[in-house]
């Protein structure tokens, strides 16, 4: 395992799970399932004293660190890094908010593909991820079940006969699984469509969660499906029940974007150009609204109707248009409108020509 | 518009689709925002915090709910009160200090008390030998806090010969096991 203090090197590349392939990946960004453990010996975190926090990340990072094909995962100290650097690892997904802002000993141990993460000190012990680009929920499983399992031959789990894994809050208990997946749905939320449809997704026991504004990962058009319960289940029970729902939302997207094509193709075809001319030449942009213009190119790249970008550009851009990334990428800090006028410039050389070819717009 | 919480702009409007009469709509300043988009969805203190009110509109008089307020876990101290105020309990032994008044809340949480997923290969040896590994590190910190170091480390020694018991790893002896940094 190795100590890493080079970030940056990461900053310019991006995660295995915004390559933009994998299936259904013209409205699933990713898949991600997590795991969420405890130690049996150690009071959960709310009741930890910092010797407690320091004895459970060493405990820890020593035992891991005696697991087999670990000599690649990079080891980062949470609470050593910068305000900036634990953004630039909130942004990758890497880590959560929470374990960002906390404090005390806590750290997260990344593998170089950045398909999985365990963060330690979390809300619980432990926090296992396992992460994939477009829809694979049955080989995130197979991994991050392997991941449990290797840590599981080094580490005593809080476990109890009846319940199962025992968690921080009871809502984690049994299973401690949570399977969610990033759905891009811009044609349900046009047509006005996507309320309806999550009504109608509400006896089924998933929860469906939109985020907008700024300071979030995804804005606008992204939705997140997860499991509700995790008790009473088992773990591919649960990951079988939110892939069941996927495909409906899936085919409901689909069949809304055809309606826009048939209904007026050109307009949509106006509309997204735009949204791509505006990225292209802006001067100054906020990253609420470069969400809202890449969403809307995304869906006319993925639609035929844009040729000169591909999705794995468009998903980096999501990523490295966000605060601590553009700060990373240009080599130091920067107060939000001068963010705002880098931003442009980054967007305008990455979606027209340096990097990527010229883009056109059809 | 301003924040639902507080007096600051909203600056985030989150649809949450969830919600018992459909899509709800929360319009919220930055901090506010920040707190309600760092908890795992679905919002767990929203779920614990409801379960509890069904619970006690099924019958708890004020003066059980007193009393069940003031129950301590006897391993890491935590009262039901304060898990009641935090939706996080104190320790793993909670589940089965506390088994009474967790299982009405489990079940409205998840519609089940049973466990069906996978089990650790291998169980903890001894699940006492855990409780009382907490109950010794709280007594230490104890002992520190009031300045008696001699008693201190007497606990450190008996918490290194439970660590030996449980017969895996070499204790996590911090000066063996340190961190590189
Ligand atoms: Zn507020
Ligand atoms: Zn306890």
């Amino acid at each position: 395992m190795q100590q890493n203090e080079k970030l940056d090197e990461l900053a310019g590349r991006c995660g295995e799970w915004l390559r933009g392939t994998g299936p259904e990946s013209d409205i699933v960004i990713s898949s991600r399932i997590r795991l969420a453990r405890n130690l049996g010996d150690f009071p959960f975190i709310r009741r930890c004293t910092n010797e407690d926090r320091l004895a459970i990340e060493r405990t820890v990072a020593a035992r891991m660190n005696k697991l087999e094909d670990w000599n690649d995962v990079r080891y980062i100290n949470v609470d050593e890094l910068s305000e900036v650097d634990r953004q630039f690892l909130v942004e990758r997904q890497l880590i959560s908010r929470e374990l960002s802002e906390s404090e005390g000993a806590r750290a997260v141990a990344v593998d170089p593909e950045e398909q999985f993460s365990v963060m330690i000190n979390e809300e619980d012990h432990l926090r296992l991820q396992v992460m994939h680009s477009g829809l694979d929920l049955t080989k995130a499983w197979q991994q991050i079940n392997h991941l449990d399992d290797l840590i599981e031959g080094a580490i005593t789990y809080a476990f109890h006969p009846k319940y199962g894994y025992l968690t921080a809050c009871p809502t984690n208990v049994g299973t401690g699984l949570r399977v969610s997946v990033m759905m891009h749905l811009p044609a349900l939320v046009i047509t006005r469509q996507i309320d309806k449809v999550f009504r109608s997704l509400q006896k089924i026991s998933v929860t469906v969660r939109g985020l907008y504004g700024e300071g979030s990962q995804f804005t606008g058009d992204f939705y997140q499906v997860s499991n509700q319960i995790t008790l009473g289940k088992s773990e591919s029970e649960l990951v079988e029940q939110v892939g069941e729902v996927v495909p409906v939302l899936i085919d409901y997207e689909r069949r809304a974007r055809q309606f826009l094509v048939d209904q007026n193709e050109q307009d949509l075809h106006d509309d997204v150009s735009r949204a791509l001319g505006i990225l292209c030449t802006a001067k100054k942009i906020s990253s609420e609204e470069t969400m809202h213009y890449l969403s809307k190119v995304r869906m006319g790249v993925n639609l035929g109707l844009i040729e000169s970008v591909a999705v794995k550009k468009i998903n980096e851009l999501f990523i490295h248009t966000q605060p601590a990334h553009l700060q990373k990428l240009h080599g130091r800090l920067l107060g939000s409108s001068d963010r705002n006028v880098q931003r442009a410039s980054y967007l305008q050389r990455h979606l027209s020509g340096e990097d990527g070819g010229p883009a056109e717009l059809n | 518009m301003k924040c639902q919480h507080c007096e600051k702009p909203a600056t985030f409007h989150i649809t949450e689709l969830t919600g018992a009469d459909g899509p709800k709509v929360l319009h919220l300043c930055e901090e506010h925002a920040r707190g309600f988009l760092s908890q795992d969805s679905p919002t767990p203190m929203a779920s614990v915090a409801s379960a509890l009110a069904k619970q006690l509109k099924l019958g708890q008089t004020k003066e059980e709910l007193a009393e069940l307020d003031r129950k301590a876990c006897p391993v890491c101290g935590i009262t039901f009160y304060e898990f009641r105020n935090a939706g996080r309990l104190g320790c793993p032994y909670d589940y089965t200090h506390f088994q009474k008044d967790l299982e009405p809340l489990l079940s409205n949480i998840h519609d089940s008390l049973e466990h069906h997923g996978k089990r650790p290969k291998r169980m903890a040896p001894n699940a006492d030998l855990q409780a009382q590994a907490i109950q010794l590190r709280r007594e230490m910190d104890e002992a520190v806090e009031r300045e008696d170091y001699e008693r201190a480390s007497e606990i450190r020694d008996q918490l290194r010969g439970l660590e030996a018991n449980e017969n895996q790893d070499p204790p996590a002896d911090s000066s063996s096991e340190s961190k590189e940094s």
